[in-house]
């Protein structure tokens, strides 16, 4: 095996285990952040400031007996929430955390973010499918419903940094930006709605609140994950978390600059803009209601489309009169 | 393709491998290490406590997730075909401005329409 080989694959076993990782750190992190928002504590109790709580969460859902409801496909019931996490764990891949860190800096890595994120969409309708529970069949359907038409804008959005750098290479449209400025930066009546639409989008393909239409525990019990006990609730609770990180990173890479930064080496300002990126998810989260479906996708098509449409048309302008 | 232009899949597929296999492993171990009290009353479906609703879950839905389908085809396809002239757009300059501009002011014209017949409205 050549090195070139041994560091891809050396660096996908890190950028795996790393995210994970920081997966169960942002557990405990939102729960803090929303304690503190609304005048609690938060966890505590297991170990020091409750860091540890994660570990505890784990251990209690290991514990927990495994049940298959009568009615259900049991095949795709049981395949479906390993398929979440390698759909929330693969787009991790090809994220440039620096010029050097990254597992495998694809020359089509955009277009291979935005189709392993659009294949969440599979195991969220398979797990509503298989339960056989209207409710659970009811949020997948209305998940789907809202992960395709967000796929739109997604794709409209994350076209922006592409044409401004000519690049589908996340490492060369960061290496753009930092040679001259960030998206958000300049142009920025281009890449700052580009970068709003691109967040918005890649929350509801997360599911996160004001968008979490597929869970709706106020409507729909749990929504698709109703029928789940033990550590396959977990995979799609945790696949949720993972997809935020992630989408966090491909946001900073894409708008604001990625590695680029003063002072710090380029590994610090990455992981900084990520950090940035997912605190503000957790700030909307904790701040804002649920939209109603209807509202939703009104906003998608009526609103995020066209916008998106013009912005392409914008940074295509920008790009031909100022080469 | 040489094996040179597939060597950097090869870490995509250690991570989507690593990431599948994880998560097929935290499956099994949860199916083993649980307790196993089956009930007839545990396997019946959850719907917030009460007594299942009768029927099988998979019955007709609403059409308008229909056409949220096919409007997703059209426009994602568009959409799919807008990025390899992204890619190159600096090579194409104003050829391929004009050329994209007729396409995507036929992509919104098909958007309006869908809008006018009110396939937009997802409450009707």
């Amino acid at each position: 095996m050549s090195d070139g080989l041994l560091h891809g694959v050396v660096y996908s076993v890190l950028i795996v285990s790393v995210v994970l990782t920081a997966t169960a750190m942002a557990l405990w992190f939102e729960r803090k952040f929303a304690a503190r928002m609304q005048t609690r504590l938060g966890p505590t109790i297991v170990g020091p400031i409750g860091l540890l709580q994660p570990v505890a969460d784990l251990l209690k859902l290991l514990q927990k007996e495994d049940i298959v409801p009568d009615n259900a496909d049991a095949a795709i019931f049981n395949l479906v929430p390993p398929l979440a996490a390698l759909a929330a764990l693969g787009a991790a891949a090809v994220v440039p955390f620096s010029p050097s860190v990254v597992a495998s800096d694809l020359d089509v890595g955009v277009l291979y973010v935005l189709a392993i994120g659009a294949v969440t969409v599979l195991p969220i309708f398979g797990a509503g499918w298989s339960s056989n529970n209207k409710l659970a069949l009811l949020g997948g359907m209305r998940a789907v419903a809202q992960s395709i038409s967000y796929e739109v804008p997604l794709l409209l959005s994350a076209m922006v940094p592409v044409i401004l750098s000519g690049s589908l290479r996340l490492g060369t449209i960061v290496q753009m930006q930092a040679d001259h400025h960030w998206f958000v930066v300049w142009p920025f009546f281009i890449g700052l709605p580009a970068f709003g639409i691109f967040m918005l989008a890649m929350l509801a393909e997360a599911n996160r609140i004001p968008f979490d239409i597929p869970e709706a525990e106020s409507e729909l019990v749990a929504g698709v994950t109703t029928e789940y006990t033990g550590m396959k609730f977990a995979l799609f609770y945790m696949a949720e978390y993972v997809h935020t990180i992630v989408a966090s990173a491909v946001g900073a890479a894409l708008f604001l600059g990625g590695w680029d930064g003063p002072f710090f080496p380029g590994l610090h300002w990455m992981v900084l803009k990520t950090l940035l990126l997912f605190t503000a998810v957790y700030w909307v989260r904790w701040s804002l209601l649920r939209f109603r479906s209807d509202q939703l996708m009104g906003l998608c098509w009526k609103w995020l489309v066209p916008m998106g449409v013009l912005l392409v048309g914008a940074a295509a302008t920008w790009v031909v009169v100022f080469p | 393709m040489t094996p040179d232009a597939l060597a950097p899949y090869l870490p995509l597929l250690a991570v989507l491998v690593l990431a599948g296999g994880l998560g097929a492993i935290v499956s099994v171990m949860s199916a083993l290490l649980g307790p196993k009290r089956p009930s007839a009353v545990k396997s019946t479906i959850f719907e917030a406590g009460s007594e299942p609703s009768p029927g099988s879950a998979r019955q007709r839905f609403a059409v308008k997730f229909y056409v949220v389908a096919l409007l997703f085809i059209v426009f994602d396809i568009e959409t799919v075909f807008l990025y390899p002239w992204a890619v190159n757009f600096k090579a194409l300059g104003w050829f391929g401005y004009g050329e994209m501009a007729v396409f995507a002011v036929t992509l919104v014209i098909g958007l309006a329409y869908v809008w006018k017949k009110g396939a937009l409205d997802w409450e009707s």
